[in-house]
C-alpha cells in the first residue's frame, strides 16, 4: 500500500516535470509570438487564482466572489514597490515621482504581494466571515469594488498612480516562469487541504453544526481559509501584472471574478485538478481556439461560411460554455482529482471488463 | 462518593415569550447514565443546546467538572419578558461557543444525524480528532507533525475496531445502513476524547433489535470509556434498562426525578407520558 503510494508520488513528480520539459522545449522551437504561450502564461496565473478560489468556496464553503479585488491588491503591491526607482519619475510623471523611492527584488515583490492581500483579507474577513453563501458573496462582491474604486482615487495618486497605468516593473518572458510559481503554491494549497486543518475545512463545507460540536473553531478557520486563499490571490495578482506588462485598477472588474467562478464551476468544484485544466482550456477557448470565428472573410473551398464575423467568437463561446453546464452538472472532474492512483484503477476495470467478454 | 460531572442550576431558556426550558436543575454523577424523557417539545433538546454552546440560556448556569462553564441572566428586552423566579440570582455572562465546550470534553450526537457527507467513515472520526491538535496551520501544510498524524490515524483504527466500523473504514458514510450511521456518530463523539457523552435520541428510526443491541452498546461504551452519559430517548425499554436516573420534562418543567422504577410509578409522569401512551 505504502510503496504503490509511493510509486505513484514519484509518477507525478516525473509527469510534472515533463511539463516543464515540454514548454522548454516548445519555446525553443516554436516563434516566441505563438499564441501557445500566452495561453500558457495566461493559464497557470489563472490556475493559480481558480484553486485559490476553489479552496475558499469548494473545499470551506465560503462563497467568496472578492478574488478580483485582492489580485488587485497583490498586482499594485508588486508593481509599486519593484519599479526601478530611475523609472519612477517617468511612471508617477503627474505625481513627481511617486512618495516610494526605492525597489525590492522581484521575489520579495510577489511575496508581499500575497501578504498584503493576506492582511487585507484577514481585517475585512473579521466582519463579514460569519455571513452565510449569497450574503459573504455580495459583501466580499462590494469589498471589491471599493478595493478598485480606491485605488483609482487621485488623492493616492502619489502611491497607485491615480487612474493612470503602472509599468516599467520588472515581467517575465519565459511561460516556466508563471509555470514554476504557480505550481510551486498549488503544490502548498494541496498539501493545506490534505493535513489536518484541510479535512476540517471540509467538515466545516459539509455540515457547519457538526463541526462546530465536534470542537472545530469556526471563525478561526474560515478566517484561515479566506486568508490562506486570499494570499495566493494576490500572488497570482502580481503574475498577472507581470504578464500584463502593465498594472490599472479598471482591470480587475468583478468580471474577472466571474471568469474564475467560472473556471471553478468547470472544472468542479472540490476539484484542484478540476480548477487546472478548465483554466488552461478556458483561456485556451477564450484567446486561442476559437479566433477563427472572428474572421468575416472565411471562405471553405468557393463557399463563404455564413454568420462570421468579429464577435462571434463570444457567442459561440458562451454556447460552449452552456452545453458543458449541461453535460457536466457538476463540471468536468466533479469533486474527484486527476491522479495516478485515478488512472490504474480506470484501467484495471477497463481490463476486466475486457476479460470478462472474453 | 462520586463526583458530580455535569450539574444544571435554574436553566431557564426563553425564545422570546415561549418558555422552553423553565428552572430547570440537574445533575450528573461520574459513571452513570441518566436519561432526559418527556413528550415532543417538553425541551429535552433544548436542554441539550444550552449545555454544548448552542444556546446561551436566558438565566441560570451550568457546572462541568466542578468548573462553572456557561452563566447567564435576563437582560435588556429580555428582562421584561422573563417569565421565571428567580430572577437576580445570577450575575456573571459565560456564553462559550459549542467548539469551547467540546474542548473541555462534553461530546454529543443529534436527533438527525449529521455525519460530514461527503467524507468516509474513517474521514468523520479522523476529523473529530482534529480539535486534540498540537500543531498550527504551517506545521501541519508542511508536514512536520507526522508523528501527531500517524498518532492520529492509528487511535482512529483502533476506536473503529473497537466499535465494530472497521470493516466499513473506506465506504462513504451515507453509504452505511441507519444504525451503523448513528454508531459512527458516537464514534465521531468518542473521538474528541470527552468526559460526558451527550446523545440524542440515540434509538431514533430504529427497530427492536437494533435498539436491544444498542442498549448493550451503551453499556459497553461506558466502561470501556470511562465516560458518564447523558442521553435523550422515547423507547421506554431502552430507558428503563440501562438508565440509573431519569429526568422527566413536560413543558419546559421538570416533573419528576429519580430511579426508572420511581419514576414509573409517579402519578405525574404517568399522567403527562405514559398515561398518554396508554390512551395512544
Amino acid at each position: 500500500m505504502d510503496k504503490t503510494k509511493r510509486r505513484d508520488l514519484i509518477i507525478s513528480f516525473v509527469l510534472i516535470a515533463c511539463i516543464f520539459l515540454i514548454v522548454a522545449v516548445l519555446e525553443q522551437i516554436l516563434p516566441k509570438t505563438s499564441m501557445l504561450f500566452t495561453v500558457l502564461k495566461k493559464g497557470s496565473i489563472y490556475a493559480l487564482v481558480a484553486v485559490s478560489m476553489n479552496l475558499l468556496n469548494g473545499f470551506t464553503g465560503l462563497f467568496s466572489l472578492g478574488q478580483a479585488g485582492f489580485m488587485l491588491l497583490g498586482a499594485y503591491t508588486y508593481a509599486v514597490l519593484t519599479i526601478p526607482v530611475k523609472s519612477r519619475a517617468a511612471v508617477y510623471q503627474y505625481y513627481d515621482g511617486g512618495i516610494i523611492q526605492f525597489a525590492v527584488p522581484v521575489a520579495v515583490g510577489i511575496l508581499l504581494a500575497g501578504v498584503v492581500a493576506a492582511f487585507f483579507a484577514y481585517l475585512i474577513g473579521l466582519p463579514v466571515l460569519h455571513l452565510k453563501s449569497d450574503y459573504l458573496a455580495i459583501a466580499t462582491l462590494g469589498f471589491a469594488e471599493i478595493i478598485r474604486a480606491i485605488f483609482q482615487w487621485d488623492k493616492l495618486g502619489g502611491l497607485t498612480n491615480g487612474s493612470n497605468l503602472l509599468r516599467r516593473f520588472p515581467i517575465f518572458r519565459s511561460a516556466l516562469f508563471p509555470f514554476a510559481v504557480s505550481g510551486f503554491c498549488i503544490a502548498i494549497i494541496v498539501l493545506l487541504i490534505n493535513s489536518t486543518y484541510g479535512r476540517a475545512f471540509k467538515a466545516i463545507r459539509d455540515d457547519e453544526v457538526a463541526a462546530e460540536a465536534m470542537g472545530i473553531n469556526l471563525a478561526h478557520h474560515k478566517r484561515l481559509a479566506f486568508t490562506i486563499s486570499s494570499f495566493f490571490a494576490g500572488i497570482s495578482g502580481a503574475l498577472l501584472a507581470m504578464f500584463q506588462t502593465t498594472v490599472q485598477a479598471s482591470q480587475f472588474k468583478s468580471a474577472m471574478t466571474y471568469e474564475i467562478l467560472l473556471i471553478v464551476v468547470i472544472g468542479g468544484i472540490g476539484s484542484i485538478t478540476g480548477s487546472c485544466i478548465s483554466s488552461f482550456l478556458f483561456i485556451a477557448c477564450s484567446e486561442w481556439w476559437l479566433r477563427f470565428l472572428d474572421n468575416a472573410d472565411t471562405y471553405i473551398g468557393g463557399f463563404h461560411v455564413p454568420l462570421l464575423r468579429p464577435g462571434f467568437r463570444k457567442v459561440v463561446f458562451s454556447i460552449v460554455i452552456m452545453a458543458i453546464v449541461l453535460l457536466y452538472q457538476r463540471g468536468i472532474m466533479g469533486d474527484k482529482e486527476f491522479s495516478i492512483e485515478g488512472i490504474r484503477k480506470w484501467l484495471s476495470k477497463k481490463l476486466r471488463k475486457k476479460e470478462a467478454h472474453a | 462518593m462520586s463526583s458530580t460531572v455535569l450539574e444544571m442550576n435554574d436553566i431557564t431558556m426563553q425564545f422570546g415569550g415561549v418558555v422552553a426550558v423553565n428552572s430547570l436543575t440537574m445533575h450528573v454523577d461520574q459513571g452513570e447514565i441518566v436519561s432526559l424523557i418527556g413528550p415532543n417539545g417538553a425541551g429535552k433538546t433544548t436542554a441539550f443546546n444550552v449545555i454544548t454552546g448552542v444556546y446561551a440560556p436566558t438565566n441560570g448556569n451550568v457546572f462541568f467538572m466542578g468548573k462553572k462553564i456557561v452563566e447567564n441572566h435576563p437582560v435588556g428586552k429580555m428582562k421584561k419578558l422573563y417569565a421565571g423566579t428567580d430572577n437576580g440570582k445570577y450575575t456573571g455572562h459565560l456564553e462559550p461557543t459549542p467548539d469551547q465546550i467540546t474542548k473541555l470534553g462534553i461530546a454529543r450526537t443529534f436527533q438527525n444525524i449529521r455525519l460530514w457527507k461527503s467524507q468516509s467513515v474513517f474521514d468523520n472520526v479522523l476529523i473529530a480528532k482534529h480539535l486534540r491538535r498540537t500543531s498550527n496551520v504551517f506545521t501541519a501544510t508542511f508536514r512536520l507533525n507526522a508523528v501527531e498524524e500517524k498518532r492520529q490515524r492509528e487511535e482512529t483504527a483502533e476506536l473503529l475496531n473497537i466499535l465494530g466500523l472497521y470493516g466499513v473504514k473506506d465506504n462513504n458514510c451515507t453509504s452505511l445502513p441507519y444504525g451503523l450511521q448513528r454508531r459512527l456518530e458516537i464514534a465521531r463523539a468518542l473521538a474528541t476524547e470527552p468526559t460526558l457523552l451527550l446523545l440524542d435520541e440515540p434509538a431514533a428510526g430504529m427497530n427492536p433489535q437494533e435498539t436491544i443491541e444498542l442498549t448493550d452498546f451503551i453499556g459497553k461504551i461506558r466502561d470501556d470509556f470511562k465516560l458518564t452519559v447523558c442521553m435523550i430517548e422515547h423507547h421506554m425499554d431502552l430507558v428503563m434498562n440501562i438508565s440509573d436516573r431519569i429526568y422527566v420534562l413536560n413543558f419546559g418543567a421538570l416533573i419528576s426525578k429519580g430511579t426508572p422504577a420511581e419514576v414509573q410509578s409517579d402519578p405525574a409522569v404517568i399522567a403527562a407520558y405514559l398515561g398518554e401512551e396508554k390512551n395512544a
